[in-house]
Order: structure tokens, then C-alpha cells, then sequence
């Protein structure tokens, strides 16, 4: 008996069932029964964090300064001084490029004053004309990549000016180049130095792991403690999003540099600084590229996300709109990010497919070909502007800047639309609705509201320790431990019965359509294609078409949960199936197999623990778009972190909320990894 | 130990003195307490593994020396402590009579900068640089500017016959190609001393004869200093000056292909050598017999350095024995067709020279 439960999973898996059933029925609701809710033991852990860093702001360490503007010294707090004068420094940044692009007064400002520049009238950087910067775009297009991207460079920036969305896409885009690069800059920098230093690695990797499945908004808190708000602060958020991805696909690339070219550039006579920029960088440097375009995709998708702590730009304004329920303009705006993700992800692969020609024996006009285009852009952009001062009348010169939602605009068209659709649908979606909330979301919140804490710590740890150990059991465990002594377990549940919702939901989906799209190569490519390019869209995007279908209720927040993270479910399981060894499919096509017969008995096993992985994907996904579903209206962990960001006291809260959410998918992502690791040994496919 | 005497006579550019690679937690402290005397039962009791075992030998100026062994014997890791890629645990290397394990790092820069040149089995070529790049690598390295660099990298594709190519990435050319542009690579900086790592390994067989080929035309070229590592027996006879055959990290015999093939050392050494035929390895040197009767030869002479396939069937059409002559013309021996009978079709392995 006891031999066959040791060697049975199955068996293993019902008696655990069985005992978490037993757990649910026999354990009394009740505030001082521990096996129902385990005492909120860490509650104070926030405003102890509260304090501190209140401590560490504005009391410890205190230096004296100058302070221009009161002409006096000054007492402030070392660390103050530090986060102010970073702040300083890349706000400095961001106005500077956005002046050059938009014209301004504040770089003139920062070296003179602002009576200075009240004085003086002709104290003002005039902006470059529209035209020129995207003469400018389509050339650098041509330049880096040919006709293609100089057609798509010019048909994007067509469309931003046209919309009237020129200013804002200007202000975002002049703050993601100053995040983008910064973000990049210090992963390179980091993943060289965890490459390195093994030790590094050992400690970087779970800050890495918590940093990458905390949601967006818990980093809000505490950069605005940090740093304020404004412009700066959301590129400091940005980047420390984005930083992340681009560590870990630095260390990878590095580590996947075979051994024997790192010999090769020894053996011709490397130094260590030129092993490292010349070798193995380079020779990493699809993965590093890799690591590039998440970041502009990162950058692009905080562009919304900073804006509650004062980004400007696109992402104000597509928050805006979708508070005020604007569908049309939400949409317009939406697309105008994913273009601006779009082109400078081109262009930043194309910078770095280009080749160097050796052979070229050039005149002087070619070799300085760009640099002569270049100055032809900006005078032929000046004289039209010039010439617009004529052209246009009452003050708005299109030539020069096209004024913020002074463009056209479909807007009436998509609302009529969402009117239509509200008159001829409502009745059928509201049906919908309640049914999808009255029989299946509430009884399901019920009862996971109704799990004592007891069975819960059964069945996770009781999973971890059949897939993974003694080991497993005790990470899960401690993962749940410090979910359940923090007063937020209930909305934890809740977080966790919305995840578990939107993960079947979408791993069934996923599946099924991935599964009927492998069975043929053009279904594939589309499909690859389709998830490519859905995953450059901002998270936010998937919020504009639910809120005009559903409203605002829960349904609107788990459709656009599933529709977000449908889409890790399919590339996956498109990718598991498409990359079953060919041998394997011959060996199968020799033995005799039907189609049915090869799909189940050699592709999708081969294919699960790929499958898995995805489904690893699914539920981070999922977990990052409930926790922005807060936008919408939801009671789980989101509108705690939601709270937080407004509260002044907020950085405990918000980053103990972090936490919890990064832990329930550490925890998922824990078992998921090490049941895939050990079964991809198992088929002998690691 | 009959060496080739005319490389023989020339200065040692590598030489090896008992030299231990040792992997293991505890090897280096273990090697310290020592004091240099190395007790190889004691180290394998304490867990660690001989990577190379007392290797002792010396490669003269313009001396192909190719070490021969399957995989796991210690070749590679013997060839990466001489070429210092990996720490050498015990014993003294020296390169041009200087101390290898004792340069400083901006030495050994130095010493690979300008003597050192190596080929790799998987090639090892930079992906992101083109042909011509990679090729000038090495230079541009070393500080040469760019034009020059490009210039000595365009002669080294001429060199190896890949005019035509200067702009392709690796990732275009074949495996053969590859290794081209590995080998134009590795002779860019006029090394001294050139180590190839089973360079032709990874290749078809018919493209492994032809690059072999090339390579003999190479070397015939440049006279470089080679250490040639090579888990395959034909091609170390093919190539080799002399021959090192390892297993183990134990270097079982080093020797000429001639004298590995007529007296292999141990038992080890036999297995590779039962199945080579004789004619194709021996020299004319190692199986030609005293002149009885110098005025009954045939008109035919030959070298005693012809291999005796390319003579046999000479020998054999002709009336009388054939006269053997050293590198002066003076008459060194005579040829029999018994013995070349017996050499292409006998069963007796060990030693031709009883057949007479």
C-alpha cells in the first residue's frame, strides 16, 4: 500500500484532494481559529517601512546646502539631496529633448532665470517643425533598414500628426529616450557584472524574479516617496520596469557565448575590456537585442502607467480619455503608442543589423551623404513653416505645429459605433453578464472566500511537495505564509479566484487555437505574427474595446484579462507543437499513425511541458492585468494598490501589496518550472 | 627515439617539463603540500581527475608535432595549458625558452598577440562580423588601424582562396569555408607558433581531405611551429612530423608515423597501428636493405624519403633492385620487390625487415 502511494502520483494527488475536502468541511469559520485565518501577524510591517523610509528622507544624515532660491544654507537629508539632484538631473534630460522636439523655455531657464526669460522676449527655443522630425524619422528609416521602414516611419508619423496627437507623442516619446537607453545601459551593466561575479547572480536573480512579477503600480509608491512627481518620476518607474528583462537577456546572451570563441578572442591577444566589448557582447548580441526591444516595449507600456504619478504625454491623455469614457479618442491614442513602439523598435534593430563597406571608395558628398540630407530636411521643414505663416489663417500653423486635438478625428464615428452597439446589444450582453456573474463569478469568489487558510497551505504545499520535494513544498509554503500574515488574505483569495478564472478560461482557448493553428505553416506564421504583434500593444489597450462592449463591471476586467493573457497560451502551445523533433513525426508517420493518432500520442506530450511554460506566462499575465483591471472597479488586491498610490503613507501598503501579488505568482511559477524542468528531462528534450 | 634530424638540430619553441592538469576541489592545495613530486594513486583516491599526466616533450622550430587521441584523453587540455587557456596545475612550459606560466597577463597578451595563432574544431568565428572583419580582428585588436587591418586581412583571403567571399557572414559560408577564414584568422599576425584544436573534425570527409590538403600547401608555404590536436589516426599520420598519442592525460609514445607504425610502444599504440597500411606511412628509409651488389641496379632511383606507394609499382616493374638515395644523391640502400611484396600483401606486422 504505502509502496504504491510512493509511486503513484495520481493516488498521491487524490489523497491530497481528498484531505484538503476534509479540511474545508471541518474547520469553523472563526476570527480565533488558526487553522481558519492565520492572525495578521506582519500588519504593522508597513508603517514600520513607512517610518523608516520617512527616517531615512528627511532626518538621517542631514548636510548643509545652498539653496539658490531662499539665498541661504539649508538643512537637508543626505539621501534627499541624492534622489533630488537624480531627479533634477533626468528631468533636465527629458525637457531638453522635449524642447528641442516642441520648443520651450525651461533648458533656457535652467542656466539663466525665469526673470530672465520674462525680460527677454526672444529668450525662447522654438520648436523643430513637425515636418522635419518626420523628414528626419522616415531618412534615419531609409538609413538603417531601406524603403520598407522608411514607408512605415513615414505612413506613423503621417498618422500622429494628422490626429492631432503630435504634442502628446512628442512628450512620450521624449521621455521613453530618455528611459529606454538608461534602462538598457544599466542591464548591460548589470548583466556584465552578474556574468561575471557569481555572487552577483546568486543575489540578483530573486530580486530579479520579485521585480518582474510585482504589478506596475506598487513601484508607483514608493518612487513617488522617492523622487515626486513629474515627468522624472515616471521615467525612474520606467526604468525600473524595464531594467529587469533586459539583466536577465544580458546574462543569458553572455552565458550562451560558446566557450571556444571566448578562447578565440583570447588566443588573439584580448584584453579583459576588449573580451567583453568586442567578443562576447557582440557575439550576445541577439539576445542583448532581444532585451532592447522589451525594454521600448516596457517603456511604452508604463507610458500609460506613469502617468498617475505625472508622466505627460500620450499616456495622460489615454487615461483621460478612458475615464471619461471617450472610446474614439482612446483608440486613436492607443494606436498612436503601439506606432511609436513600433518605429523605434524597427529602428533600433535596424541600428543594429547595420553593415560597415570597406570597399566603398567614396567621394565627399557620399560619404557625407546623411549629414547633407539631414540639413536639406531641416530647411526645406523651415521654409514650409515659413511659408504656412502665409497659408494659414486665425493662428494655427499647420505646417509648423499641429495643436493638440486640433487634427482629425474618428472619434464620432467609434462612439457612434459604441452607440449602436449599447441600443442593438445591450439587452443580449447584459444577459450575458449577469448570468456570467450570478452563476459562475460569484459562486466561484464564495467559495474560495470560503477556504479555510489550513486547506489552502495543504494543497499548495501538498502539490509542491509531489512535484518538487520537501524543497518545493517549503518555498510555496513560505510564499503563502507571508501572503497570510499581512491583512490582505481575503483580497488575496480574491485576486486569486479572478487569476484562476482568467487562466482556464484562457489556457483553454489558448490551446484550442493553437492547437488547430499548428496543423498547418501559414496558420502558424499568422498566428505567431498575430501574438507578435498583439504583445507590443500596451496593457492598457485591451481596456478601451472591453469598456465599450461591457461597461464597467468585473466582466469588462476578466474579458480583457483573458483576451491579454489568451495570447502567451497560444504562442506556446504553437511553439510546443511546431518544434516536435522531425524525427519523432517520422518515427510516428512510419508506425502508421492518423492524424488524431500523431496529435495526441507524440506531439502533445512531447509538446506539454512547453505548453506548461506558456501557461506559467498566462498566469503572470493574468495577474499584471487584474492588478491594472483595478482602473476599472475590482476588490481585490489592485484596488488596495490603486489606494495606496494616493495615500501619502502609501509606500508600506503599496509595496507590502506588491509583495503579495509577486508572491502568489512566484509561488504558480515555482511548481510550473520545476515540474517543466523535470519532465523535459524525463523526454530527454533539455 | 629517431626523430627527423634536420628539424631535430633546430632550437626547442615549445617545451613541455612534467607537465600535471589536475581537476579536482583539492588539487592545488594537494599539488602545494607535494612539494612537486606527484603521487597520481593518492590524488584519484581524493577524488580528482588527470586531465593531462606528466607530460614531457619539446617541439622544435618549423616542426609539425600532432597529438593524437580519442576524445577524453587530455589532447585538448594539453593543448590549451601550452597555449595557457586553462591554468596548468604543476610543471614548467616554456615558449622560446621563456617561462609561459610565469608571464605576467600583459605578457601573455603580448606573446599571443604576436606569436600565438589558433584554429578551433566548431571555428569559433565572430558572428557579427563578416569575413574580412573577423579576419582583421586579431589586428585591430593589437591596435592596427582599421585601414591597414582591412588591407593585410584582403591578402589573407587570397592566401586562403576565399577572394570573393570578403563580405559574407559565417553564418553564410559552409563549414569548409568556415574554417578557411579560422585559418586566414589565426596567420593574420604572422604567428610563430600555431595550435589547431581538431580543426577539420566537423567536416565532410571529402572537404577534411581537401582542407588537409591545403593545409600541407599552407605549411609548406610558411614553415610554422604546429601543435596539431587530432582524435583521428590517419590524419596525424597523414600531417604529422611527429606523433603524440595520449590516453588518459598519459602521453603512451611520441614518435615519427614511421617508427609509431613499425614499433608501437604499448598495447594501446597497437590498436591504431594494426590496421594502417604500411604503404601508405612508410618511407622508403625505413625498409630498404644494404647494397650487396652496386653495379647490378636498376636504372630507377628513388628518394628515401618517397612514401612506398608512390614508388612500389616501380619497383616492381623493374628488372633489378632499385637504388635508394639520400638527399645529396648518395646511395643509401637498395630496394627489393620481395620486400615490397611483402609489404603490400604480407602478414607478418612487426617487423619487414626479417623478410629479406
Amino acid at each position: 500500500m504505502i509502496q504504491s502511494i510512493r509511486h503513484s502520483k495520481p493516488l498521491q494527488f487524490a489523497i491530497l484532494i481528498a484531505g484538503f475536502f476534509v479540511l474545508c468541511f471541518f474547520v469553523t469559520p472563526s476570527e480565533n481559529n488558526f487553522l481558519w485565518r492565520l492572525p495578521a501577524l506582519i500588519a504593522g510591517l508597513p508603517a514600520i517601512i513607512n517610518n523608516s523610509v520617512e527616517f531615512l528622507m528627511f532626518d538621517w544624515f542631514p548636510i548643509e546646502t545652498y539653496n539658490v532660491e531662499i539665498e541661504d544654507y539649508e538643512e537637508t537629508a543626505l539621501l534627499q539631496k541624492i534622489t533630488r539632484s537624480i531627479s533634477g538631473l533626468i528631468l533636465f534630460c527629458i525637457e531638453f529633448i522635449r524642447e528641442i522636439l516642441l520648443g520651450g523655455v525651461k533648458t533656457i531657464v535652467a542656466f539663466t532665470s525665469w526673470d530672465y526669460v520674462r525680460d527677454n522676449s526672444w529668450a525662447y527655443w522654438p520648436a523643430l517643425p513637425w515636418t522635419v522630425v518626420a523628414g528626419i524619422a522616415i531618412a534615419l528609416g531609409y538609413a538603417l533598414s531601406g524603403r520598407w521602414l522608411a514607408v512605415f516611419v513615414g505612413l506613423a508619423t503621417i498618422y500622429i500628426a494628422v490626429f492631432g496627437q503630435w504634442e502628446p507623442a512628442m512628450e512620450t516619446l521624449s521621455f521613453v529616450l530618455i528611459a529606454a537607453p538608461l534602462s538598457v545601459l544599466l542591464g548591460l551593466a548589470m548583466g556584465v557584472w552578474a556574468y561575471k561575479s557569481q555572487s552577483v547572480e546568486a543575489a540578483l536573480m530573486p530580486l530579479l524574479n520579485v521585480a518582474q512579477t510585482m504589478p506596475h503600480f506598487s513601484y508607483l509608491v514608493p518612487v513617488t516617496v522617492l523622487f515626486g512627481v513629474g515627468d522624472h518620476a515616471g521615467a525612474i518607474a520606467t526604468v525600473i520596469f524595464a531594467t529587469p528583462p533586459m539583466i536577465r537577456l544580458t546574462l543569458l546572451g553572455l552565458k550562451a557565448v560558446s566557450p571556444e570563441v571566448i578562447e578565440a578572442g583570447l588566443m588573439n591577444g584580448c584584453n579583459k575590456v576588449q573580451l567583453m566589448f568586442r567578443v562576447l557582447i557582440p557575439t550576445a548580441r541577439h539576445s542583448i537585442l532581444v532585451g532592447v526591444n522589451q525594454v521600448i516595449m516596457q517603456c511604452l507600456a508604463m507610458a500609460v502607467i506613469a502617468s498617475f504619478i505625472g508622466a505627460k504625454g500620450l499616456g495622460f491623455n489615454l487615461l483621460l480619455a478612458l475615464n471619461q469614457l471617450r472610446i474614439g479618442q482612446a483608440l486613436e491614442l492607443g494606436i498612436c503608442i503601439v506606432l511609436i513602439a513600433v518605429v523605434l523598435d524597427k529602428l533600433s534593430l535596424g541600428w543594429a543589423n547595420k553593415q560597415i563597406d570597406y570597399f566603398a571608395n567614396l567621394g565627399f558628398v557620399e560619404r557625407h551623404k546623411y549629414g547633407f540630407i539631414f540639413i536639406g530636411i531641416l530647411l526645406v521643414g523651415i521654409a514650409l513653416a515659413y511659408l504656412g505663416t502665409f497659408i494659414f489663417e486665425g493662428g494655427i500653423n499647420y505646417f509648423y505645429l499641429i495643436p493638440h486635438n486640433k487634427g482629425f478625428t474618428t472619434e464620432n464615428f467609434w462612439q457612434s459605433g459604441v452607440d449602436w452597439m449599447v441600443d442593438n446589444w445591450y439587452q443580449g450582453l447584459q444577459t450575458f453578464n449577469k448570468l456570467l456573474i450570478i452563476d459562475v463569478l460569484l459562486p466561484m469568489k464564495n467559495a474560495y472566500l470560503s477556504m479555510p487558510v489550513s486547506a489552502t497551505f495543504l494543497l499548495a504545499m501538498g502539490v509542491g511537495y509531489i512535484i518538487g520535494g520537501i524543497r518545493s513544498a517549503l518555498i510555496v509554503g513560505g510564499f503563502l505564509l507571508f501572503i497570510a500574515l499581512t491583512e490582505w488574505w481575503d483580497r488575496a483569495l480574491i485576486t486569486a479566484y479572478m487569476a484562476t478564472f482568467a487562466v482556464i478560461v484562457s489556457v483553454v482557448i489558448g490551446s484550442i487555437v493553437g492547437i488547430l493553428c499548428a496543423q498547418n505553416t501559414l496558420a502558424t506564421k499568422t498566428v505567431l505574427l498575430v501574438c507578435d504583434t498583439l504583445q507590443t500593444f500596451p496593457s492598457f489597450i485591451y481596456l478601451i474595446p472591453v469598456i465599450m462592449l461591457f461597461g464597467v463591471t468585473d466582466t469588462s476586467v476578466l474579458i480583457a484579462v483573458i483576451t491579454y493573457a489568451t495570447i502567451p497560451a497560444t504562442r506556446y502551445t504553437v511553439e510546443g507543437l511546431r518544434n516536435v523533433p522531425v524525427s519523432l513525426q517520422d518515427a510516428g508517420s512510419m508506425s502508421g499513425v492518423n492524424r488524431i493518432q500523431r496529435l495526441v500520442k507524440i506531439e502533445l506530450p512531447l509538446a506539454v511541458p512547453h505548453i506548461m511554460l506558456g501557461i506559467n506566462q498566462t498566469v503572470v499575465f493574468a495577474l499584471f492585468m487584474i492588478i491594472i483591471g483595478a482602473m476599472i472597479g475590482t476588490d481585490d488586491l489592485g484596488q488596495y494598490i490603486l489606494k495606496a498610490l494616493s495615500d501619502k503613507n502609501g509606500i508600506g501598503n503599496g509595496l507590502m501589496l506588491g509583495l503579495c501579488v509577486a508572491f502568489i505568482g512566484l509561488a504558480v511559477d515555482h511548481l510550473i518550472q520545476t515540474w517543466a524542468k523535470e519532465r523535459r528531462a524525463a523526454l530527454g528534450l533539455a | 627515439m629517431t626523430n627527423n634530424p634536420t628539424k631535430n638540430d633546430e632550437p626547442s619553441v615549445i617545451k613541455c617539463d612534467s607537465v600535471y592538469k589536475i581537476f579536482g576541489d583539492k588539487a592545488e592545495k594537494m599539488v602545494r603540500e607535494s612539494n612537486g613530486a606527484i603521487d597520481v594513486e593518492a590524488f584519484q583516491n581524493a577524488g580528482c581527475i588527470f586531465g593531462v599526466n606528466n607530460a614531457s616533450f619539446e617541439v622544435h622550430k618549423g616542426e609539425m608535432l600532432v597529438v593524437m587521441g580519442l576524445s577524453g584523453s587530455g589532447k585538448s587540455t594539453l593543448l590549451r595549458c601550452i597555449s595557457r587557456l586553462t591554468d596548468t596545475t604543476s610543471g614548467r612550459i616554456y615558449i622560446d625558452g621563456e617561462d609561459l606560466l610565469a608571464m605576467k597577463s600583459r605578457e601573455l597578451i603580448e606573446l599571443r598577440r604576436n606569436k600565438m595563432g589558433m584554429v578551433f574544431q566548431s571555428f569559433a568565428l565572430l558572428p557579427h562580423k563578416t569575413v574580412l572583419e573577423n579576419i582583421a580582428f586579431p589586428l585591430q585588436v593589437k591596435g592596427i588601424s582599421t585601414q591597414d587591418s582591412i588591407k593585410r586581412a584582403a591578402a589573407m583571403v587570397d592566401l586562403v582562396s576565399l577572394s570573393g567571399r570578403e563580405n559574407y557572414f559565417p553564418r553564410q559560408l559552409s563549414g569548409g569555408q568556415q574554417q578557411r577564414v579560422g585559418i586566414a584568422r589565426s596567420l593574420a599576425v604572422e604567428p610563430d607558433i600555431w595550435f589547431l584544436d581538431e580543426p577539420f573534425s566537423a567536416l565532410d570527409p571529402l572537404i577534411r581531405k581537401e582542407m588537409q590538403d591545403e593545409f600541407l600547401r599552407l605549411q609548406g608555404m610558411l614553415h610554422k611551429t604546429i601543435l596539431f590536436v587530432t582524435h583521428d589516426f590517419d590524419e596525424a599520420l597523414r600531417l604529422a612530423d611527429r606523433i603524440a598519442i595520449m590516453k588518459d592525460g598519459i602521453i603512451e609514445q611520441i614518435d615519427t608515423p614511421a617508427n609509431i607504425v613499425l614499433n608501437p610502444s604499448t598495447e594501446y599504440v597497437a590498436k591504431f597501428t594494426n590496421e594502417v597500411p604500411r604503404e601508405k606511412v612508410l618511407k622508403c628509409e625505413s625498409i630498404m636493405e644494404k647494397v650487396e651488389n652496386p653495379n647490378k641496379l636498376s636504372k630507377l632511383e628513388v628518394s628515401k624519403d618517397a612514401i612506398i606507394e608512390t614508388v612500389a609499382e616501380g619497383v616492381l616493374n623493374a628488372r633489378r633492385p632499385v637504388a635508394v638515395l639520400d638527399d645529396k644523391g648518395n646511395m643509401v640502400g637498395v630496394l627489393n620487390k620481395k620486400t615490397i611484396i611483402h609489404i603490400l600483401f604480407g602478414k607478418d606486422e612487426n617487423s619487414p625487415a626479417q623478410t629479406s
